[in-house]
């Protein structure tokens, strides 16, 4: 898919996506309101893996590492180092942050392929997972730490909003999921993001007609990065508390299994994953204890049965139906 | 620091490498051979753990618990090889990679349920729980030495395998021309089924062999998969050479790392993995 918007009804089926979702926090109730500022979180995590996975064709399995710097990022400034807790300081810093870090693993990742790029985007993720978990000065302790509070949002005196109110922390990280969503829908139709779904499709022939293909990677790969970072920040807003287990790479595994469930190299993919994501969570856990059995048999099942992931359900139905009709 | 010290040291780091390589030649000849990425790898080096602890409190005999506990284990790689894996040789890495992973949450939790979450500790046998003394002043446990002896006797047969036998010939055939070693009109799915029952073995064996050593704890399995890959990334994907060479390189740097380094002692293999890419991107043997 190309652009946000294909046809008239797609853009009414957004519309009233993201009108359903303006409206929600109006008749949920406060755990209500959380959960599904939740899911926008992990929906901003997922695109951001999808610009890799999904687009250039990277499978990326650390992604956590700049979920969690994005979060310590914010927990070291304001709570650790106490520097400051302005959202305009904080926020731009973790994305620089892990941005100029996913740079310099990027440096050292990209120069391998397939196999070799999973195994080596797990063992850099292991690396900052140690950081976090041992290294004192970066607040490293297998327990995290708590936030001293949310972020603050003063500009001069004058104060915008307030994130500390649970509605508005979630109209804040609505308009940056809306606002991702935009800006990839641009990018993927801009000069850099053609050149990415040509890298997805044919590395060599790019490279052979005199793409820079290193170069696009790499800043595929710093954006996915800083998008990461932005992902792990607003979580930690949410949670009020940073730990090494959101760079640990079950946190990985997770986000690429949302971007399965929700469909790879799709714009809606991610908040679609994210979304089925959480609920079955939910769902399983409240159920049954062993929710990761089941988790981990309904994946074995997918993939042996269902390898284009649940999307692929429906095209089957399409395409059995029209055989019928044929 | 004195020279004591380094021996000890060393030996330690000789008994880890050689350790970490039967995990990691399993998890080298299930990729080189198969094409497969095994994230449950280190699930069967758990599973062998809790082998040897319930076997030993079964039988009151380690040994007889490790004999039992592997051919368990390789007929356990045998079926999964057969039920689940023989689907994913012509799936992308992503599918294998998910289905490998779900595997390790079935395996977690069946872990948890059969065995509980306690840390548990294997009595080494009586035969062996003595200390070799080292100069005058040290001395060292035995039954690490007997650790690196058994591993050093099984990476020797390994090499035999693979380089001296008809099986072993084939097995190398097949990692570079599944189609061609068929056209022989050799068997490739017992082949395989072959090999990766021989991986989950050695896996499981790994973890059984340990068990008296250390602890037998929950997180145990993720802990050396991690570090296998490593050792799979540092010595090239299906080298059964580099992941030897690379096991000790990634255990003398994670020994010596915990004494010169203690606070940096996680990172110590990162660091030389890190090196080691940007000399050669694909590892020291890249096959």
């Amino acid at each position: 898919m190309m652009s946000l918007v294909t046809s008239r009804s797609r853009a009414a089926i957004i519309a009233v996506f993201l009108g359903a979702l303006a409206a929600f926090p109006l008749f949920g109730q406060e755990f209500y309101t959380e959960l599904v500022t939740r899911v926008m979180i992990l929906s901003i995590f997922a695109i951001s893996l999808d610009l890799l996975v999904g687009y250039t064709g990277l499978v990326s399995f650390g992604h956590a590492a700049w979920f969690g710097m994005g979060g310590y990022v914010f927990a070291l400034l304001g709570t650790k180092y106490q520097l400051t807790d302005s959202l305009w300081l904080t926020l731009p810093a973790a994305m620089l942050v892990t941005a100029a870090a996913a740079f310099l693993v990027g440096l050292f990742v990209l120069r391998t392929r397939g196999m070799f790029f999973i195994m080596v985007t797990l063992a850099f993720a292991q690396i900052f997972y140690f950081f976090f978990h041992d290294i004192k000065a970066l607040g490293g302790s297998s327990d995290g730490m708590n936030l001293r509070g949310k972020p603050d949002t003063r500009i001069g005196g004058w104060v915008p909003f307030e994130l500390t109110d649970p509605n508005t922390l979630y109209y804040f990280v609505l308009v940056l999921m809306a606002a991702l969503l935009l800006a990839m829908a641009l990018l993927l139709r801009s000069p850099l993001g053609r050149a990415l779904q040509g890298i997805r499709e044919n590395e060599h022939r790019m490279e052979a007609i005199g793409f820079p293909v290193f170069r696009y990677k790499l800043a595929a790969f710093t954006i996915a990065g800083a998008f990461g970072g932005l992902a792990g920040y607003l979580f930690a807003v949410l949670n009020g508390s940073v730990n090494p287990e959101m760079l640990s790479w079950h946190q990985s595994a997770d986000v690429l299994l949302m971007l399965i469930l929700g469909g790879m190299g799709q714009l809606w993919g991610g908040p679609i994953g994210a979304f089925t994501f959480v609920l079955l969570q939910e769902l399983l856990s409240s159920y049954s204890k062993l929710w990761h059995l089941w988790l981990g048999i309904a994946i074995v099942l997918i993939v042996l049965f269902l390898p284009g992931g649940m999307f692929s359900l429906f095209d089957r139905v399409k395409r059995l139906r029209q055989g019928r009709a044929a | 620091m004195d020279l004591a010290l380094i021996l000890i040291q060393t030996l330690n780091a000789v008994q880890y490498g050689l350790l970490l390589f039967l995990v990691a030649s399993g998890l080298t000849l299930i990729f080189g051979v198969m094409g497969v990425i095994n994230l449950a790898h280190g699930s069967f080096y758990m599973m062998g753990a809790y082998l040897a602890f319930t076997l030993t409190a079964l039988t009151g005999n380690l040994l007889l618990a490790i004999v039992i506990g592997v051919v368990l284990s390789a007929v356990l790689g045998a079926l999964l090889e057969w039920a689940l894996f023989s689907h994913l040789y012509r799936r992308n890495h992503l599918q294998q990679v998910l289905l490998t992973y779900g595997l390790i949450l079935i395996f977690e939790e069946l872990r948890s349920v059969l065995v509980g979450n306690e840390v548990y500790s294997v009595k080494v046998p009586d035969w062996l729980n003595f200390s070799v003394p080292l100069g005058s002043v040290m001395t060292y446990p035995a039954y690490r030495l007997f650790m690196s002896g058994v591993c050093l006797v099984l990476a020797l047969g390994l090499y035999l395998l693979i380089e001296r036998t008809l099986v072993g010939a084939r097995i190398r055939a097949g990692s570079s021309n599944r189609g061609m070693v068929q056209l022989l009109g050799i068997n490739i799915d017992w082949l395989y089924r072959l090999v990766f029952a021989l991986g989950v073995a050695l896996a499981a064996f790994a973890g059984m062999l340990n068990a008296p050593a250390s602890s037998v704890s929950p997180g145990m399995g993720t802990q050396v998969l991690i570090v296998s890959f490593v050792v799979v990334i540092v010595g090239g994907i299906g080298s059964v050479w580099g992941a030897l060479l690379a096991s000790l390189l990634v255990a003398f740097a994670d020994t010596f790392g915990k004494v010169f380094v203690p606070d940096y002692a996680g990172i110590a293999i990162y660091v030389v993995m890190a090196a080691i890419l940007l000399w050669r991107p694909e590892g020291l043997f890249k096959s």
